[in-house]
Order: C-alpha cells, then structure tokens, then sequence
C-alpha cells in the first residue's frame, strides 16, 4: 500500500428516496463497491456527507456506526456469510443478539422472518444441508430481523443459478413492495432489469441514472420451463 | 449484548470445535494439575517436618556431657559422664525461662513378659520427662515424686513395646522384666510416631532415674549421680537463647569452669535445627510450584496461539459481526469470553485431575501430600488469568478489523 490518496469516488451526489429499488451496476473498479460500502455504514467517507434517514452518518463513531447497521440496515452477500454449524434460526437471530432484544423475542422474531421467506420448515437446518438458494433466504431473512429501513444487496445472485437468482428477486420485490428500500449491486444487465431505477457507475462518478421499467420476478418465474428446475 | 449472550456464542464457538477446544484446555488442565499435585506434595513434606517439631515437643534445648580425651584422641559427646541429675535440678529451679529439665540415663536390654521378650533402649528420667516432651500417657498413671525417691519398681511402656509384649492385651499392671528385674507398668504412653531421623520413638521403655541406676543399669553407676544428657524445655514465650546462655552459665559455675577454658557439655537447640529444616522444605515447596507454574504459563501461550488461529480463520464471521451491529467491545468480550472459559473449563478438569492425582502419588510413592484449598483456588486463579492475559492480544485484534476488511478477507 502506497501513500497515494486513491479518490474512489468523485462528485456523486444522489438522493433515493423511501421505498425505491434501486440496481446499481458498474465494471469493477467503477466505485460502486465503495459506494456501497458508504451506504452501509462500513467505511467512512474522507470527504463529504451522508444523511440517512434524516441523520448524518458520515460523521459518526465506530460505535455509532454499528448501533446504525444494528437498527437501519440489513446486507445480503454473494456467498450469503452465514455463520456455519449454525441453525438458520440462530443465524437469522444474530442480529437481533446486538440489539440487545430478549431470548424470548429473539426466537420468535427471527422464526417470522424465516416463515417470511419460505423457510417456514427449515428453522433447525444448517448452511450445510441447505441449497444456495435457501442460505441465500436466509442471509435475507436475517437482514430483516431488525425492520431495517434499507436492505443493501451485494451481489445477492452471484453465486446462484438463474432460476434461483429470479427467485431471490422475486423475493427481494415483494418485500420492497412492503415498504423496504432495497439497493443491489449486480453486473448482470438481466438482474438490474428487476429494479424501478437503475444506476451506472464508471470511474467513481455516476455516468447513468434513470428509472427503469421493472419486470416482474414472479411473473418471469412462471414463464420458465418447469424442466428448467429439475434440471442437473 | 449482555453477558449471558455473549457467554452462549462463546460456548457455541467452542463446541463447534471441540477437538481444538480440548487440545487447547490441555495445557492449561496439565498446568493446573501439576501446581495442585506439586504444592500438595511440598505441603506434605512441610507437614511432616512440623509434626516432628510437635513429637518432639517445642523449644526443646539439649545438654550432653563433653568429649574425653584419652591418650590424645578425643571421645565423642558423652564419653566422659561430666553432668549430673543434680546440674538437671539446678538449671529447673535457678533459670526462670526454664520450665522443665528431665535427666536421662539411657541404656538398653531386653524386656520380659511371660514368653515374649523384646529388645529395647530405656530412659531412666523424672516425671518432667513427659512435660517437656509433651507426651501424655494414654493409659494408667505418669510418674510421682514418691517413685523417684523410693526408686520404686515401676515402669512406662511405649505403644511399640506395649504391642510386642501384649498384644492387644492390656499391659497396666503388669510384670515386666527389664535386664531381668521385674518392675511393674504402671502406664503406657501415647503413640508418637517416628522421629525426624525415622526412629519409632514408640520403641521406648521409661522408668524413675533412681531405679535405672539402682536396680537396672548395676553396681557401677549406683553411686554417681552423672547423667547422659538433660533434656529442658523453655518457656512458651520466653527467649531461647537467653535461656540457652544462662543455662550455660549456671553449668560453667557448677562445674567450677575458669574463664577461657572450654565447657565441658554440648548445648544443642533441637527445635533450631527442625526449623531449619522446616525453612528448606518450605523452599523446596515454592521451588515445586514454581516448576508447575511455569506449564500454566506454556499452557497459557498455547491458548494465545489458538485463539490467535482462530481469529483468523473467523476474520469473515468477525466482520459479518461487524455488519449486522457488533460494536468492537462486543466482539472484544466474545473472544476473551471464549479464552476465559477455555481456561476455567481446563481448570476445572486439572482440579480434578490434580486432586486425583495427589492421592495417587500419596498412594504410589508413599509420599504424604495435603491438598490445600489455597492451592487449589489459586491455580484456577491462576488459570483464568492466564486466560485473560493471553486471551486479550487476539480479541483486541479481533475488535480493531475493519468491517469492510473483515467481510472481504479470503
């Protein structure tokens, strides 16, 4: 590592508002990796500011950064970070251990959110015994343990195959039709194609942002072949 | 998070990995044992050594008569007869620190009893013998004036010749036969065990001076009032050697001594010698845990270094940590929790184990050991210091990744 201040990000201003969807997409090196880590409260800016809902964040403490991730966000990985030799219950709860919430709640909550996503039958299963697909649930069930007001997703289809990754989509539209924000990083022109606004990152500033049409998940998932599915 | 949270994720993390966890307890439950069973047995020997000084009876001073020259070559201590049970009387009235001198005539031979006989040493002493050997009589009477003066046929038994003799049966009453006189026991005195120089102080037969001289050791000493040795207890409280240099003095004058010209009786402090021996067991006690401490210390390493690979190899979960909101003092506290429990639950096992393993070296090698809570609570101090101490560096580490970092470490 060099002394050389690396500015990864110049001049981008944006705002997005309460209950979009947004995709962001960008070659590597683009920033958006950077500017995803801003919003999730993972990295500080060395310059500039960053309000979410209605705080400065860019200013906070360590600390106070953590309590933010605790109580505002939830993150969706490419290959889901769920804690191993751990039921997906427990691993959904983990959240909700920082909190500070009682066992009893803990239990019960993250039971919800597992139902929320379709996992209503898996409580007890480890990542081991469960597809990509189902560890990607319940990395998604565990960044809603907290009603966060944002959902930051990295790569959430990266790591699955297309049937499963329409799936996930499909999921992440039914909870942003709930009243979730949710921003996805994703290279695929086909996975951005699910979100209402569509932001393109080059160099470290935005070169593209504009709404966008969103296809339906769902409906797409009907139209695939069922064959598809069972296929090898 | 509060702490039972945290406890349970560190417990969680440690039974994931229960091989690694028991390979890590190891150092810290063989460190463990080792200080138990080491202070047990130097607390043992230590023990010992003070029984002795208690069978011994405390502040116990003896006076032996001097060395003879004969032809040039110089006897040993008691060679030459030069105190007398008169010097015995006069240290007891004169000396105020004083508070018992028993004159003993020693001599051996065979006693008697019916078809059983048994060869023994016998002191011819006075009733103050027991006092300042602080030797109860366990059965029938001690000694009284009366006997001394009469020089009356009546005899003390020790447990060891009680047993030879009689058996189980009961010996008060008795006729006994000593160098074939027959004297009557008139009690049996208490079990005292062995001396320091492993000496079955119980193998002992004690009669009136005046019926050692008069009618047992014969003719020859019938008429002189010279001693072996004159055993003198100081006062509780009082000063040893002040009391050993007026001793000395009183002898010199009664046994008409010119300045400069050398005494003619050893003086030797017992209770000294025990306490000195008393202060090396002591050392050898600290020197032994000191030995074991040092395997708590390697144990202690080695949890550094596990919980240091461990760190490492959960740099992702750490940062996923990070993410879902673990500040650095919650992830600080989960692997010190971790280390620390590590640590007790491996000093739990080496109590027991330590514990055990005491019995089994007092069993095997015969050594006595005494198991002391001190020691016991100490090592698990010890150990969860350990665990602290060498637990903090890698949860310190562990609290200061960077979430970003932590997430994308491969």
């Amino acid at each position: 590592m060099g002394t050389n201040v690396v500015a990864a990000l110049r001049g981008v201003s944006m705002s997005i508002a309460a209950g979009e969807f947004v995709a962001v997409m960008g070659p590597s090196g683009s920033g958006k990796s950077t500017f995803m880590n801003l919003l999730g409260c993972l990295d500080h800016p060395t310059a500039g500011e960053y309000w979410l809902g209605g705080q400065e964040v860019s200013k906070l403490s360590g600390d106070e950064l953590a309590l933010v991730r605790n109580r505002k966000l939830g993150f969706v990985f490419q290959h889901f970070n769920l804690l191993p030799r751990t039921s997906a219950i427990d691993n959904v709860a983990l959240p909700l251990l920082y909190s500070g919430t009682p066992v009893a709640e803990r239990h019960g909550r993250a039971e919800r959110r597992l139902i929320q996503v379709g996992l209503g039958d898996r409580l007890d299963h480890h990542p081991a015994q469960l597809s990509g697909g189902q560890q990607q649930r319940v990395a998604i069930a565990r960044s809603l343990a907290n009603d966060p007001m944002l959902v930051l997703a990295d790569e959430p289809t990266g790591a699955l195959d297309s049937r499963t990754s329409i799936e996930i989509m499909a999921l992440l539209q039914v909870l942003n039709r709930e009243g979730i924000t949710i921003v996805v990083v994703t290279h695929e022109r086909d996975v951005a194609n699910f979100a209402g606004r569509i932001i393109n990152f080059r160099d470290g500033q935005v070169v593209e942002d504009h709404p966008n049409a969103a296809k339906d998940a769902a409906s797409e998932l009907a139209r695939l072949p069922l064959a598809e599915a069972v296929a090898p | 998070m509060n702490f039972v949270a945290t406890l349970r994720v560190a417990l969680n993390a440690l039974r994931i990995n229960k091989l690694r966890s028991a390979l890590t307890m190891l150092g810290i439950i063989i460190g463990v044992a080792a200080v138990i069973v080491m202070i047990a047995v130097g607390q043992g020997a230590q023990a010992r050594v003070e029984d002795q000084i208690r069978s011994l009876g405390s502040n116990i001073i003896m006076v032996m008569s001097g060395s003879a020259l004969s032809g040039g070559a110089r006897g040993g201590s008691g060679s030459q007869q030069t105190i007398s049970e008169d010097d015995a009387y006069a240290i007891a009235r004169e000396v105020d620190e004083i508070q018992g001198a028993a004159p003993t005539l020693r001599g051996t031979g065979q006693v008697v009893f019916g078809n059983a006989n048994w060869s023994t040493g016998f002191y011819g002493t006075t009733a103050d013998y027991l006092e300042v050997r602080e030797w109860q009589v366990a059965e029938g009477r001690g000694f009284e004036t009366s006997d001394m003066n009469s020089a009356a046929k009546v005899v003390l038994l020790g447990q060891t010749v009680a047993k030879n003799l009689f058996g189980d049966a009961n010996p008060i009453d008795q006729v006994v036969r000593v160098r074939k006189v027959p004297l009557t026991v008139i009690g049996l005195l208490e079990r005292k065990g062995q001396n320091m120089m492993g000496q079955d102080q119980d193998d002992v037969v004690l009669m009136p001076i005046s019926t050692a001289r008069k009618r047992v050791l014969g003719a020859a000493l019938a008429k002189s009032r010279s001693v072996g040795s004159i055993m003198v207890k100081v006062r509780q409280g009082a000063d040893m050697s002040e009391a050993e240099s007026k001793m000395r003095d009183l002898l010199r004058q009664r046994h008409r001594l010119q300045p400069g010209q050398d005494d003619d009786f050893f003086v030797r402090n017992l209770s000294e010698i025990l306490q000195a021996q008393e202060a090396s067991s002591r050392v050898l006690s600290l020197l032994l845990a000191a030995v074991a401490s040092v395997s708590l210390l390697v144990g202690g390493i080695g949890i550094m270094n596990i919980m240091l690979v461990s760190v490492t190899e959960r740099t992702r979960e750490i940062g996923l940590r990070m993410a879902v909101g673990a500040r650095g003092r919650d992830i600080l506290t989960q692997f010190l929790v971790e280390a620390v429990t590590l640590s007790l639950i491996g000093g739990l096992i080496g109590i027991v184990l330590g514990v055990g393993g005491s019995f089994l070296v007092g069993a095997l090698a015969g050594w006595r050991t005494e198991l002391s809570i001190t020691a016991i609570v100490l090592a698990v101090g010890f150990a969860a210091v350990v665990g602290i101490f060498f637990g903090y560096y890698p949860a310190r580490k562990a609290s200061q990744l960077l979430p970003i970092e932590a997430l994308r470490y491969e």
